[in-house]
């Protein structure tokens, strides 16, 4: 399986995690993506030293994991494309900040240990929250929520289009790719006498099949007015989730749980 | 290139949001103004194979490693800066919500790093100027060389600014200890490499197109150059933005002291003005109660704070508690999980 074929494999997953029924899913879109905002907001606000403030932050995404039946399995597969950078960046800290800042026995835990840990963390709850968006909104209500935060009609529709077409364009991109490599086994990649030809091809049938798409748009009657997504009013209940998330972030954000209730063990 | 959300303090990605969202708003006035529906299939067409085409490996002769298309570029020589700049804001929106490349808060950063400058400095200041001069004399083979020049300088310059875009963007939000020259030296000889290799392919594809359909890419018909003359206009204020954000967040991640005015006050010099004037540091400034609560919340919400070591005065006890009380939040989330399929497996079986 190539590269674009694994792609489309983790859009078709990601689209049928999005319809599935339960809790979570049936929220409001705009109550989700303002939840998920606060969220990153207040994890990524945490000190780079304070780990002990930011691992309580976890409950919030484990919850929801729970309440929408979404297997934590398919999130941790897309670390690997987070976590390198992250990790680059992070792996310094031990190196230039070498103030032992605990003794864990013997062992002694530099801040720049505490640092990168923290770094990490913050990584990885981060995607846990907009994967958990993504998983339980499919991506026409996650439009017509940004079009209510007045998000401009021209670059929705344009991340709406975009998204139809991605899978086709990848489709059709995977099975050239196969193709060219069954002509040129053992080949890494495109060979350079290909690479304006290769692209530039369906380049240029795009440009044709994208007047052959306006033009069928015209034809049902489109006149610079995209219909979105019927979603569901905006109930009392997705108001009370919104506010309940912030305010259980606030109390994350402010109050030392895991001091709290590290407390009520060590003396 | 595309940035997590760990590696930005909200305040930076706040900002990023700010000046990406400002660019895209001037981008979508302009297509507005235009008038021309029928971009938008084109657009979105474009942006998914440009999407799609990101992932084809192209072989390196010789190095045994292969290199990717630079999409700000082309989209730019394809449909113009503004639409282009809209189409990359799409693709680098899709990667982050749906691949997990670059987060959610990081993504004004990313579309800064990789759509602007792809965009409209490499359209305004590298395209267009090189496609309409005279270099490399007349003809079709002269028209070809600029092709080739403009994607290879374009991809250069425009990934050099991203790149130390990223390295500014991430110093300024503290999050690595690593100096901000190092993690300069770090960053841009990776990417002149990068953007080498992105400007060949960006070329070569660019040249196909050229040889195929010229009327697709942007100021290579003739007729074109009639406005060049006030090309000067937009490259001045281009450039004047770009001098601005470079150098504001330079100046800024600079002042590693204390700003003018605390440095003035209170360690000017050896002796300190606050010093000469009998001033402490801890107990300047008006004393009251309302200033007190005021710190105190202050210190609790700050999304900058001076990365300094909490509690650092606090025994190691606290610390412990700490440690304790993450392990009992990761208890929590155990039996959070433990619950969570228990009342599955029961709403399965019934």
């Amino acid at each position: 399986m190539n590269k674009m074929q694994k792609a489309i494999r983790e859009l078709a997953e990601m689209d049928e995690m999005a319809v599935r029924s339960s809790p979570v899913h049936a929220l409001h879109p705009l109550s989700k993506l303002i939840a998920t905002v606060i969220y990153i907001l207040v994890t990524l606000s945490f000190d780079k030293y304070d780990l002990s403030g930011l691992v309580p932050m976890v409950l919030w995404p484990v919850l929801l994991f729970q309440l929408s039946g979404i297997e934590v399995r398919s999130c941790f597969y897309k670390l690997r494309i987070v976590l390198p950078l992250v990790m680059a960046v992070g792996l310094f800290n031990p190196f230039f900040d070498k103030t032992v800042v605990l003794q864990l026995g013997s062992l002694p835990v530099t801040g720049g240990v505490i640092s990168m840990l923290t770094l990490m963390l913050k990584g990885v709850f981060c995607l846990m929250a907009s994967f958990l968006l993504m998983a339980t909104t499919p991506i026409d209500n996650l439009c017509a929520a940004l079009r209510m935060l007045h998000v401009p009609k021209l670059l929705v529709t344009l991340l709406l289009l975009t998204y139809r077409y991605v899978g086709v364009m990848t489709e059709e991109l995977a099975v050239m790719t196969d193709a060219y490599h069954l002509r040129a086994p053992g080949q890494k990649g495109i060979h350079i006498s290909a690479w304006g030809s290769f692209l530039g091809q369906l380049l240029l049938r795009s440009m044709d099949r994208a007047q052959e798409l306006y033009s069928s748009m015209l034809l049902r009657g489109y006149h610079q007015h995209f219909h979105y997504a019927d979603i569901p009013p905006f109930r009392t209940r997705d108001a009370l989730y919104m506010a309940g998330c912030a305010l259980f972030f606030l109390l994350l954000r402010c109050v030392r749980i895991a001091q709290i209730l590290g407390g009520t063990l060590v003396r | 290139m595309h940035m997590a959300d760990a590696l930005l303090a909200p305040a930076v990605a706040a900002t990023m949001y700010v000046a990406s969202g400002t660019a895209a708003g001037i981008s979508i006035h302009k297509l507005k103004q235009d008038d021309e529906p029928q971009k938008l299939p084109v657009m979105a067409v474009t942006a998914a194979l440009v999407f799609a085409g990101q992932m084809i490996n192209y072989t390196i002769p010789g190095t045994g490693s292969s290199g990717h298309m630079c999409g700000g570029m082309l989209l730019s020589a394809l449909l113009g800066p503004q639409a282009g700049f809209l189409s990359m804001i799409v693709i680098l929106a899709i990667q982050c919500l749906f691949f997990a490349d670059g987060g959610l808060m990081a993504l004004g950063a990313n579309i800064w790093n990789m759509a602007f400058y792809g965009c409209f400095v490499g359209y305004y200041l590298i395209w267009r100027p090189i496609m309409r001069s005279n270099w490399f004399g007349e003809g079709k083979s002269a028209q070809r060389t600029r092709i080739i020049a403009a994607s290879i300088i374009g991809c250069i310059v425009t990934l050099q600014l991203g790149a130390f875009s990223v390295v500014l963007e991430t110093s300024l939000s503290g999050i690595t200890e690593l100096p901000f020259g190092a993690f300069v030296a770090l960053m841009q000889p990776i990417h002149l490499a990068i953007g080498l290799v992105e400007g060949l392919i960006t070329s070569a594809v660019l040249l196909f197109v050229y040889e195929s359909r010229p009327e697709l890419l942007q100021c290579v018909n003739p007729e074109e150059s009639e406005t060049s003359k006030r090309s000067l206009k937009t490259v001045v204020a281009i450039l004047a933005v770009v001098a601005l954000v470079v150098g504001g967040g330079l100046s800024l991640l600079a002042s590693s002291n204390p700003d003018g005015l605390e440095w003035a006050l209170f360690g000017n010099a050896e002796e300190g003005y606050a010093e000469n004037m009998g001033l402490d540091e801890d107990n300047f400034g008006v004393s009251s109660k309302a200033a007190d609560t005021a710190g105190a919340i202050q210190e609790k919400t700050s999304f900058l704070p001076d990365y300094a070591f909490a509690d650092n005065d606090t025994p190691a006890g606290t610390t412990v508690s700490g440690i304790v009380g993450a392990a009992m939040v990761a208890g929590i989330a155990v039996l959070i999980c433990v619950a969570g399929g228990f009342f599955r497996k029961k709403k399965k079986a019934a």
